[in-house]
């Protein structure tokens, strides 16, 4: 296990990692200061002390059993690591989304065609996040983007460890756009937080309208809804102005886009809506002067 | 499926606080998990027996406290209690709430010895 960050022996790889082996640099010195006292061999000793246990109680007869309040997140070390994610994300002026949706809603392709639009404007990087196989990476990466496969092997989403070494692998540049496509799940992904700027949820027509209100947490923990395959609308008994009022009764701040990245229609207001957002995330950030915080911090 | 992650998360937790605090070995966990909370109580509970087998904790009883869902009705400018995320206004019926409590995902105390 990775003493730094408690890296088990999961199931997850990383596409350049070996399996199962990480390796991580540690430039950190282990104390190993233990102080041995109270060694009670025999029990010829007649001295009756209560105070051995854990719980140091001096008392006659108190247990040496004792309550711990640590009041700590569940979710904390998944929250650190996010934290960190975060930071890193801010030093770079980089905006983070987090692509959640469930299988099947047309993810990859609208990612495709999205990379493929603004390849020449911005600079772009992808991880990908699926169970088994590289398939959507390499999809990707026909559009010239560069782009990291996770796979979570029996996980259902992606946490913010996996996406942190994923990061340190791509090596973006600064000011990039990084998108992060989570595992196909409408439940789980919603929990974890991989220290992205913002969670975006793609629904797709075919799917019925009554979804938001199915799976509710990622509803609410989306800040952008897209309603995909609208170029199917005239095939379908989709009911569009119900899916956004759902959408809305679980997350009423939630901004609703309609695109078909088949067709085409509605994908430039996705478009803006990425520049716009990576530009309030390049605000103050000067590549300058955060070298030179780097140096001082050093 | 996600509960056996966060067991395990729970048990990474018991680990570093068995060191810190000088324990080896843990009776009861007491989680607090809200009423709008992604965690399923009975899931946790299984995954929980599971992951904690041949650990510190292993036989130790988890104790799940629940906290109410609490929103902040806009129409209304008051807290209501919610029993899911798209409850309408128990008063009024609108959807225009923001959830103010009853999120919590935390473990609050342990029993140790």
């Amino acid at each position: 296990m990775c003493t730094v960050c408690g890296c088990g022996d999961g199931e997850t790889r990383i596409e350049g990692e070996a399996d199962q082996q990480h390796s991580h640099e540690h430039p950190h010195t282990h104390d190993h200061d233990h102080e041995h006292t109270h060694e009670h061999e025999t029990s010829s000793s007649h001295d009756h002390h209560y105070g051995h246990g854990p719980a140091h109680a001096h008392a006659p007869g108190m247990s040496q059993t004792r309550m711990v309040q640590i009041e700590q997140d569940i979710l904390g070390k998944n929250n650190e690591y996010a934290q960190k994610n975060r930071q890193l994300f801010a030093s770079k002026g980089m905006l983070t989304l987090n692509l959640v949706s469930s299988p099947g809603s047309g993810k990859t392709t609208l990612l495709t065609e999205t990379l493929t639009a603004l390849k020449d404007e911005l600079p772009m990087a992808v991880i990908e996040g699926d169970q088994e196989t590289s398939n959507d990476a390499e999809r990707i990466r026909e559009t010239g983007v560069p782009a990291i496969q996770i796979n979570t092997g029996k996980g259902c989403h992606l946490d913010a460890h996996q996406v942190g070494h994923a990061i340190q692998h791509l090596s973006p540049e600064d000011t990039t756009t990084l998108f992060i496509e989570n595992v196909g799940n409408l439940v789980c992904p919603a929990a974890f937080d991989l220290g992205e700027a913002h969670k975006v949820a793609i629904l797709s027509v075919t799917e019925g309208e009554d979804k938001p209100i199915k799976y509710p947490d990622m509803f609410h923990a989306a800040d952008l809804l897209l309603l995909n395959k609208i170029d199917l609308l005239p095939y379908l008994d989709f009911d569009m102005d119900k899916c956004i009022e759902y959408a809305r009764r679980v997350n009423p701040g939630i901004q609703v886009l309609k695109v078909s990245s088949k067709s085409g229609e509605g994908m430039d207001d996705w478009y803006q809506w990425i520049r716009l957002s990576r530009q309030s995330k390049m605000i103050g950030f000067n590549p300058q002067t955060q070298s030179e915080e780097n140096v001082k911090t050093a | 499926m996600h509960e056996m992650s966060l067991c395990e998360g729970i048990l990474q937790v018991l680990e570093a606080e068995s060191k810190t605090q000088s324990f080896k070995r843990v009776k009861t966990v007491t989680l607090e998990i809200g009423e709008l909370s992604s965690i399923e109580v009975e899931a946790m509970i299984f995954s929980y027996d599971v992951v904690t087998r041949n650990t510190l904790a292993d036989g130790s009883k988890l104790c799940i406290v629940n906290t109410t869902g609490t929103a902040w009705c806009m129409k209304c400018s008051k807290e209501v209690n919610i029993k899911k995320r798209f409850d309408e206004c128990p008063d009024c019926g609108s959807y225009q709430l923001q959830v103010t409590g009853g999120e919590e995902m935390k473990i609050k105390e342990l029993e140790v010895e």
